[in-house]
């Protein structure tokens, strides 16, 4: 792109590598709108379009740091979404992440619904030499939630991983299942959940915007992480959900195995979702 | 949150320049309502670009500039070129002729394999049919777990073999089924991205081992723009015989519906439809034109 102008042919291949990405017709028409104006009011120094668009782009995500600190451990971290979106393999990741910041970590594995969802979960416990408080299948989430706090307390450790049952955000019974779960945790910690985590499958398309919303509504999220980023689909749903709900992104998954999961960088996500070489 | 396209349509055709004639323009901004509509539902770009031209030529045919309700004509035109897409409202079979029939299940991580691996033996079971699960995912922390407890559930047997090497797996697989006399053997995979060569590799020597008569590529409705890539690739290496879209219980529109069919040219077979054992329908393709079209 670079010593183009912007004229009809680049705005449409701008267009095309924004709606490909999953960003939705609405957020495009508004970003491009920017861009246009930006470009030909000459309020910027870039020249390239491409590279004007990914500046564009990035003042938009308002990001918010992943919750380290537990000075008023325990800190609690609780993972939902939509079925096989990555909910388990995130919270696996996510407690290599807090022990590598020296943090004691329980997971707590509240799907107590998915054939083999604790024994998944269990498997990760073993592999990270992590706690994990489970129950029978078939048992109520909420009661391991309990559970695990309790240890926690009992044990001092600094963070509790809760991993929920995949749900669709339509179904409403489920939906507030998830809400007793917080009420749980609300009513045992003070302050706590300090993240409700929405974990995102990366090829997601339109639907992710009406899925955050829903979620959104029913626990408040405080934000997002985005899987399966390491294959060829784009993510562009994440920037339409930080842009249309104001909900930031905060970890990106990029692969399967338990060092796979990235803080949030929006240079990065907006470089890889623009094509553009860094 | 979306104005229906049937809505939008009226009020397009509403406009016209009076003594009830239909305009080019008029027709321009109704493919335009269709183009937005069909992006929206996820329809991949470059198919929603080829077919909003080809419904636009239809669309400037006499038929619809001199009918007298022209929207009608209109949304009959875009129907019928998404059901022709779909190959036409068919029914498309599993084909389980052979004895034992190998049906083997495919798809990126999390699309709903597994899950669908255990509705589909329990499908023939319940037609008295003697079905055998295969659990040929080693990689995935407690994948055969899972497919044992499903397993158990329906009262399907399932083999897992060494647990470790899914192409060993497979061809162990093979031998135990023709003892137990299993007549129809379903094989899960473990979930991968199209990209990932040497599990892709995996995947065609597991075909070749079997040569399975229904190669399936599990595919989650909910996915956007990039379903066409990993379709393809799939498609280009296995030469599936089919689709399975799952969780269309949600609320997604299901536009890779579209665009895998119109990519590979292969029928979706079978929809899933939640998370119990029965949740899987047959998939005719009219239901789903409104569904895609917001209708
Ligand atoms: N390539 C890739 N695969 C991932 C990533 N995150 C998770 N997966 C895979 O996606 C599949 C589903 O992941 P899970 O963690 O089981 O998803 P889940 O949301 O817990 O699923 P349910 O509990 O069934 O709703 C597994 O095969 C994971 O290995 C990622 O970042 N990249
Ligand atoms: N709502 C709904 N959920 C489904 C459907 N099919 C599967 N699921 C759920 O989707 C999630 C993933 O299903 P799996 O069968 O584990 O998916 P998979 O493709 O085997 O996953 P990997 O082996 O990790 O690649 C689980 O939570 C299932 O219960 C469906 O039709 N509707
Ligand atoms: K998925
Ligand atoms: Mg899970
Ligand atoms: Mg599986």
């Amino acid at each position: 792109f670079s010593g183009r102008t912007l004229d009809e042919d680049t705005l449409e291949e701008l267009e095309e590598i924004l709606i490909m990405s999953d960003m939705g017709v609405d957020v495009v028409e508004k970003i491009l709108e920017e861009l246009k104006d930006k470009y030909h009011n000459k309020i910027t120094d870039q020249e390239d379009p491409l590279l004007i668009l990914r500046d564009i782009m990035v003042s938009h995500l308002s990001t918010s740091p992943l919750i380290l600190d537990t000075s008023n451990a325990p800190l609690v971290v609780l993972l939902v979404g939509v079925n096989g979106s990555g909910k388990t393999t995130t919270a696996a990741k996510l407690a290599k992440i807090y022990m590598n910041y020296g943090k004691d970590v329980v997971l707590a594995a509240a799907d107590t619904f998915r054939a083999a969802a604790i024994e998944q979960l269990k498997e990760w416990g073993n592999r990270l030499n992590a706690t994990v408080i489970a129950h029978q299948k078939g048992s109520d989430p909420a009661a391991v939630v309990f559970d695990a706090i309790s240890h926690a307390k009992a044990k001092s450790k600094d963070v509790i991983i809760i991993d929920t049952a995949g749900r669709l955000h339509t179904k409403s019974n489920l939906m507030d299942e998830l809400k007793k779960i917080k009420r749980v945790v609300q009513r045992e910690i003070e302050g706590a959940p300090q993240e409700i985590l929405l974990v995102l499958d990366g090829t997601t398309g339109q639907n992710g915007i009406i899925q955050a919303k829903a979620f959104k509504e029913a626990i408040d999220i405080t934000g997002v992480a985005i899987t399966k980023l390491d294959g060829t689909a784009k993510g562009g749903i994440a920037f339409a959900i930080n842009h249309e709900l104001n909900i930031p992104i905060k970890l990106v998954g990029l692969g399967e195995k338990e060092d796979d999961l990235q803080i949030f960088d929006p240079v990065k996500y907006c470089n890889a979702l623009l094509g553009i070489e860094e | 949150m979306f104005e229906s396209l049937q809505k939008k349509l009226s009020g397009v055709f509403k406009n016209l320049s009076g003594k009830g004639k239909l305009t080019e323009k008029n027709i321009k901004d109704a493919v335009r309502e269709v183009k937005l509509a069909l992006l929206e539902a996820d329809v991949h770009y470059k198919v929603v670009k080829e077919f909003v031209e080809k419904v636009k030529e239809e669309a400037l045919g006499e038929k619809v500039l001199e009918s007298l309700t022209p929207d009608q004509e209109f949304i009959r035109i875009v129907r019928d070129s998404l059901i022709e897409i779909m190959g036409g409202n068919k029914n498309n079979k599993i084909n389980i002729s052979k004895n034992p029939a190998f049906i083997m299940l495919t798809g990126l991580q999390g699309s709903g394999k597994t899950t669908t691996a255990a509705k589909l033996a329990n499908k023939y079971k319940k037609k008295g049919r003697n079905p055998l699960l295969v659990a040929a995912d080693t990689y995935r922390p407690a994948a055969i777990d899972q497919l044992i407890q499903l397993g158990q559930d329906i009262g399907v047997p399932v083999f897992s073999g060494d647990k470790k090497d899914a192409v060993k797996i497979t061809e162990d697989s093979k031998k135990y089924a023709q003892r137990n006399l299993h007549d129809i053997v379903i094989i899960d995979t473990a979930g991968r991205l199209h990209i990932d060569e040497i599990m892709m590799k995996e995947l065609e020597e597991i075909k070749n081992i079997l040569e399975p008569e229904e190669i399936l590529m599990v595919v989650d409705a909910m996915v956007g723009q990039d379903a066409v890539n990993s379709a393809k690739e799939f498609n280009d290496k296995l030469d599936l015989t089919g689709f399975i879209i799952t969780k269309l219980d949600g609320d997604s529109r299901g536009g890779v519906i579209i665009s895998i069919q119109y990519i590979t040219n292969k029928p979706v077979k079978l929809v899933g439809v939640g998370e119990k054992i029965d949740d899987l329908e047959e998939f005719y393709p009219e239901r789903y034109v409104g569904r895609i079209l917001g209708m």
